[in-house]
């Protein structure tokens, strides 16, 4: 298998990461190679094996739907790149 | 004053406790030591006016029944900590200030100890050399221009370099495990649920765990009493009966049966693991217990396995970084621009690499061949521990197949940089705890570990083992100091 620069610019939409060519020639050298490598697993026969999705022997619990964090609004909007104190702000998207 | 920072996490405890030692004379020992040790730069954040102040507060109204009153500490740079900027090792994040506490942290300054700083990790802990850092390369205090490994490199340079007593890493890999090793400190890798996730920075949500890094194993067993504990605000935090991990620590292991896997014999694994793994097993049988050959068929699957469930992981959870919320945001053109910039140069290579390699397994068309086969794997890999479990009690392996290696040595082929992680990968993909402890050096007199995997919920059978090999093996951390001016 190999992954072309044509499947590089297709993740790279995806993953919402803009690549330039040549970073994007380097990735596919690094994917290739780690691919390579995870192609191992072929070798393994798992028609019959239940997929391990959960690591804890637990049930998720259910709770009440509580507001529990009152009042954080400042606290929320601190950290924002850009705010105009009530909410975030992005680049326009309607025009 | 000056040997203060030589003193273990239990004597700084019993000295406090004792009236010896004020809060603020450790305190300030440390601090001293941290500001002498720039050029490790295992710090990215410091917090050491607030830290005087907070020792001094101690010391006026000090509770000594505190289970770390008074004790100084930094903490890696991925779990949030209030009011003081949290990076993760990365630019994303490079001006991000939380206003809430990990769970993991609050446990700890709840118990007396009062922050340091926060420590230099690989970029979202994805790294096993902390060369990924947006905030630069740390070097390992036995040798200039070593890794100290990673990803909890600076938590591992910090305690291995005195300028903490105690830290507390991040394992998803053999993030805490491989850097104890490289750096000839004892790292612990909890059970998956033992200690709460919240609040930590999230890179694979069904792998990671926080734990403790000391330079012995009684100081490991102290700290992580304090830091597991049920979270209902981590949906995967179990509740079980928690040990009194450092009362209950014994040197007794008199009849344990310790299992020793040949999957872990890998091909080019230097002679020197091999001799110190014998070693190992020397001394285990020297402490009264038995060794029994065992065997892990799907060893060899588990590294590959990994690199496709930890990236998936990873590429979901850094969506959350779009430049909106928090974090670095880039100019874009458009909304779309702005995200596809923000990314672009807010993350670093190897962080990128991963969420390409996440984000292409979990794509249309690929999942059942990549994902879904990965966690069949994952599968196998656990009915293996499962199985041998039966039989034995734990089971011991070296903790990396070499010694720490030189900085930039192996950035330029990412797959030699992933296969540091061999022997810690497994424990992580069947959620057991594993345990590393400084066992011997290498030829060039570089620290070596040798890792204990227990059952699961089991970490005091493996604090215990290790308690009583540490005795046997008597290791010497060979530090010349050499970085201080």
């Amino acid at each position: 298998m190999s992954i072309d620069l044509k499947t590089i610019k297709h993740i790279s939409k995806l993953a919402r990461i803009s690549v330039d060519e040549q970073r994007a020639e380097k990735l596919a050298g690094d994917l290739n190679s780690i691919f390579d490598f995870i192609e191992k697993l072929n070798e393994l026969k798992t028609d019959n094996v239940e997929p391990l999705t959960s690591i804890a022997e637990t049930t998720l619990k259910l709770r009440s739907d509580e507001v529990k964090s009152k009042n954080i609004r400042e606290q929320i909007i601190k950290n924002s790149p850009q705010d105009n104190e009530d909410y975030f702000v992005v680049p326009k998207v309607i025009e | 004053m000056s040997d203060i920072t030589k003193q273990s996490l239990t004597e700084l405890v019993e000295n406090i406790k004792n009236k010896k030692l004020s809060s603020t004379d450790v305190t300030k020992a440390f601090i001293d030591r941290s500001e002498k040790s720039d050029e490790l730069n295992a710090y990215i954040t410091n917090d050491f006016t607030s830290a005087i102040d907070k020792a001094k507060k101690f010391d006026q109204k000090p509770n000594l029944d505190l289970k770390l009153p008074g004790i100084p500490m930094a903490v890696k740079d991925l779990f949030c900590t209030k009011n003081i900027k949290t990076t993760a090792g990365s630019k994303i994040l490079n001006n991000f200030v939380p206003t809430y506490e990990s769970t993991v942290t609050e446990n700890i300054w709840n118990e007396g100890a009062i922050l340091l700083g926060k420590l230099n990790c690989d970029e979202f802990a994805m790294g096993s050399s902390n060369e990924t850092s947006f905030f630069g390369n740390v070097q390992n205090p036995i040798d200039k221009n070593l890794v100290p490994g990673g990803s909890s490199g600076g938590s591992a340079s910090a305690v291995a370099g005195r300028l903490t007593p105690i830290t507390i890493g991040t394992d998803t890999g053999g993030s805490i495990r491989q850097p104890a090793s490289f750096t000839g400190i004892v790292g612990l890798k909890p059970t998956y649920g033992s200690c709460s996730r919240y609040g930590i920075v999230a890179f694979a949500s069904s792998l990671d765990q926080a734990g403790p890094m000391a330079q012995n194993v009684k100081d490991c067993a102290l700290l992580h009493e304090v830091i597991s504990s049920y979270d209902p605000k981590d949906s995967t935090s179990i509740n079980f009966k928690r040990n009194h991990f450092s009362k209950e620590l014994t040197k007794n292991i008199k009849g344990k049966k310790i299992g020793i896997p040949k999957e872990y014999r890998v091909d080019g694994m230097p002679k020197e693991i091999e001799d110190l793994w014998q070693k190992g097993i020397r001394y285990i049988k020297d402490c009264g217990a038995e060794t029994i050959d065992i065997s892990l068929p799907n060893t060899s699957y588990a590294l590959p396995t990994y690199y496709i469930v930890a990236p998936a992981e990873a590429s979901s959870n850094l969506a959350r970084y779009d430049g909106v919320k928090y974090g670095f945001r880039a100019k874009g053109e458009n909304l779309i621009d702005m995200y596809e910039k923000t990314r672009s140069e807010g993350f670093g290579a190897e962080v990128q690499r991963r969420i390409m390699i996440g984000t292409y397994v979990l794509s249309s068309g690929y999942y059942d061949a990549y994902y879904l086969k990965a966690q069949k794997v994952r599968k196998l890999i656990k009915n293996d521990f499962d199985e041998v479990y039966k039989k034995v009690d734990a089971i011991l392996t070296p903790s990396t197949p070499s010694a720490a290696f030189k900085i930039g040595e192996k950035t330029n082929d990412p797959v030699s940089m992933y296969l540091n992680d061999i022997f810690t990968v497994p424990v992580n993909l069947a959620g057991l705890p594993g345990i590393s402890i400084p066992a011997g050096h290498d030829s060039n007199g570089y620290p070596l570990g040798l890792q204990i995997i227990g059952k699961a919920f089991d970490e005091q059978n493996i604090l215990n083992i290790a308690y009583a090999m540490e005795e046997k093996i008597n290791f010497k951390n060979k530090i010349t100091d050499w970085w201080i001016k």
